[in-house]
């Protein structure tokens, strides 16, 4: 919907998707660069033990991160508009 | 939307008393893992995207009440939504977090069949609503669903409508708010109480402050989270499943000689396959009357699509959400699929197989996966789409409660002139009502547990004689407003009386479902089968007997007195029609594809 004024629904996803991205990616970063603490080696056992060598968080976080900025950027909200 | 247990969107629960704190392998031992209080731990960095989460929402709701002054914006969010937006909060308000998990559930109980309820028992019916439905809904003009009834069959009809929807969805809105408070405090360990007063107070807020526009908007954020969230449980279990034939022959080598992965073959008779159905209740009770019921006259989904801004918007909400809709099974029957494969034989089990050494349910199989597969803001990231998914149903839970209280019986019964900015108000208060006695109720169903048995089937006991009525009051000029009202209360009490009957005697059963084999779906899909074709017959029988209305007072209501704007100026590819026909061909080629 298009009201004068109005911020568009996507520039709030797009913020939101921003800061989860970043959350994650960071996360999955810590998490690929320290050495697994004996008590997390023991919840890794309890995992699908390939899970870590996806490093998800960091590619899932990095996609947060571009589809955010996208959205972000494209529907930020403008004088005059 | 109904389960294959007839349940609708949501979980039923015993509350274990042990509970584990991590997940198996296939040689783990069930014992060993049987240890603290809560199934999943969450870091710093999960618990801040979940605060961020409930901040976001509730600025939303704040930012959008300045834009929210008259009851059309209130109600109806101005009608101005575009397709996408009305498309996209169409399917998030059914999307609930319960309709997550509980169909996960069922997928790991019943295997593909589950996305029997995404399919057949959808897409057909949102194009249906979406082609044929939608312009008598729209240019009407009508606020609700029971309004559309009071304009073509007279106070009666509307009147039974709205009480029935304004007091089942609250208490449906209560006992999904406690079905998710129950996985909360299992899969993580947070207070019920809790759980239930800070999520619905939260809704509450929200939409109380935008009303429709900010539940709308909230919930193409929901829905967007919900994906997000959801997605990777079924990317990761493929890629350590080795693909889809990694995971069928997995499933092939758990379960020998049990068929989990094919829709149709197995539907040839009740006994060959896990949910005991037959595919003629399959077609026929699921594809026609439940989910045309439901999809197209729930006003909780079709408010959605009737505050888009133009005809052509809101014939395409229905298929953008169609489209999505057969998207749905990748987030929530694979993850179910995923279990089977995965998860050992007996970990989970029926809700009345829970024990001290079995305390998971069928139903948490989607956190559990979650679990399996995400680390720290991931699993965060998970949790926040199932909340997400619980407050965008229960959003749009109040929001219809709202419109169909206060314009359907509090206008219509005790104040009939009064301002617009007075509705406004009413609709305030009646959300907080109805966020109320929803926490009431999950209140009421945690001491009396059977209570949600008796609710659920209540609620579908209105939805497949409502769309007999609604549907003969659109296609049939001669249908009259008594038998309107009579083929509606007709199809209701039958519906009812086959229930009770099947609990007075269980072999019953034989006569409602046509077959002694038949299991609980079953017969809730003959029920349904059943119940509208006694309204059918009975309002066409009762309108052939009574004086129909004129003519002129069914334009904008009735095919053949409708004036429906041509689409013929359009190019093709902008012509709804165009994309229904897209949908409906893609909808094909998967059932022939999981044949």
């Amino acid at each position: 919907m298009h009201r004068p004024g109005m911020i568009s629904i996507w520039f709030f996803i797009g913020a939101l998707l921003l800061i989860y991205g970043i959350l994650i990616c960071g996360a999955g970063i810590f998490e690929a660069a320290t050495t697994p603490t004996a008590a997390a080696v023991a919840q890794a056992n309890l995992r699908w033990e390939g899970v870590r060598n996806l490093h998800i968080g960091i590619w899932w976080g990095g996609l947060l991160i571009a589809m955010g900025a996208v959205y972000t950027i494209k529907f930020a909200p403008r004088k005059g508009k | 939307m109904a389960r294959p247990d007839g349940r609708r969107g949501r979980l039923t629960f015993a509350l274990p008393v042990h509970t584990i704190r991590h997940l198996p392998t296939l040689t783990q031992p069930l014992a060993v893992l049987q240890a603290s209080s809560r199934l999943l731990s969450l870091s710093s960095v999960d618990l801040a995207i979940i605060v961020l989460y409930f901040i976001a929402v509730l600025g939303i709701g704040f930012y959008l009440k300045r834009y929210t002054k008259t009851g059309e914006d209130f109600f109806l969010a101005g009608r101005e939504m575009t397709a996408w937006i009305a498309g996209l909060s169409f399917l998030a308000a059914n999307l609930g977090s319960l309709e997550l998990m509980g169909w996960a559930g069922a997928a790991y109980q019943y295997g593909i069949l589950a996305a029997h309820w995404y399919w057949v028992g959808a897409i057909p019916a949102m194009l249906l609503l979406a082609i044929v439905m939608i312009p008598f809904y729209y240019i009407s003009k009508t606020h609700s669903v029971p309004g559309y009834l009071m304009l073509r069959y007279g106070e009666p009809a509307r009147a039974l409508s709205a009480f029935s929807f304004g007091f089942m969805t609250v208490l449906m809105s209560g006992i999904n708010m406690y079905a998710m408070a129950v996985v909360l405090q299992v899969v993580l360990g947070w207070d019920i109480s809790l759980s239930i007063w800070v999520s619905s107070i939260t809704v509450a807020v929200y939409v109380g402050l935008g009303g429709l526009l900010s539940a709308i908007f909230n919930e193409v954020l929901q829905f967007m989270l919900i994906w997000l969230g959801a997605l990777l449980v079924s990317i990761i279990g493929l890629v350590e499943a080795g693909g889809w034939n990694g995971m069928v022959a997995r499933i092939h080598a758990n379960y020998p000689g049990q068929d989990f992965t094919h829709l149709w073959r197995t539907m040839g008779s009740f006994t060959a396959n896990p949910m005991g159905i037959h595919w003629v209740a399959i077609v026929f009770g699921l594809g026609v009357f439940i989910s045309m019921g439901y999809w197209t006259t729930d006003f909780l989904v079709v408010q959605r699509v009737i505050s888009a801004k133009d005809l052509r918007s809101a014939k395409l909400a229905p298929i953008i959400g169609a489209a999505f809709k057969m998207c749905v099974p990748f987030i929530v029957i694979l993850p179910g699929l995923l279990g089977l494969a995965f998860l050992p034989k007996g970990f989970l089990v029926a809700e009345n197989a829970t024990s001290v050494l079995h305390p998971f349910k069928y139903d948490y199989v989607l956190p559990i996966m979650m679990g399996r597969y995400f680390g720290p803001g991931l699993l965060g990231l998970g949790i926040t789409a199932l909340i997400a998914g619980f407050m965008s149903g229960m959003a749009g839970n109040v929001s219809a409660f709202s419109t169909v209280w206060t314009y359907d019986i509090y206008r219509a019964i005790f104040r009939k002139n009064a301002s617009d900015a007075h509705y406004v108000s009413v609709g305030r208060w009646c959300t907080i009502l109805g966020v109320l006695v929803s926490i009431g109720t999950a209140y009421l169903v945690m001491s009396f547990k059977s209570i949600m048995d008796y609710v659920q089937a209540l609620f579908s006991f209105f939805i497949a004689p409502l769309f007999g009525t609604v549907l003969l009051g659109m296609m049939w000029k001669r249908t009259t407003p008594a038998g309107g009202f009579w083929g509606l209360l007709a199809g209701t009490t039958s519906s009812i009386g086959m229930f009770l009957w099947v609990k007075h005697d269980p072999t019953a059963l034989r006569y409602i479902a046509l077959s002694p084999n038949a299991k609980d779906m079953a017969e809730n899909m003959f029920r349904a089968l059943w119940s509208g074709l006694i309204c059918v017959t009975v309002t066409v029988v009762v309108s052939l007997l009574t004086k129909p209305k004129p003519e002129s007072e069914l334009a904008g209501l009735v095919y053949g007195c409708t004036k429906i704007p041509s689409e013929g100026n359009l190019p093709v590819y902008k012509r709804p029609i165009f994309w229904a026909g897209v949908v409906a061909v893609v909808f094909v080629a998967i059932q022939i594809i999981f044949w």
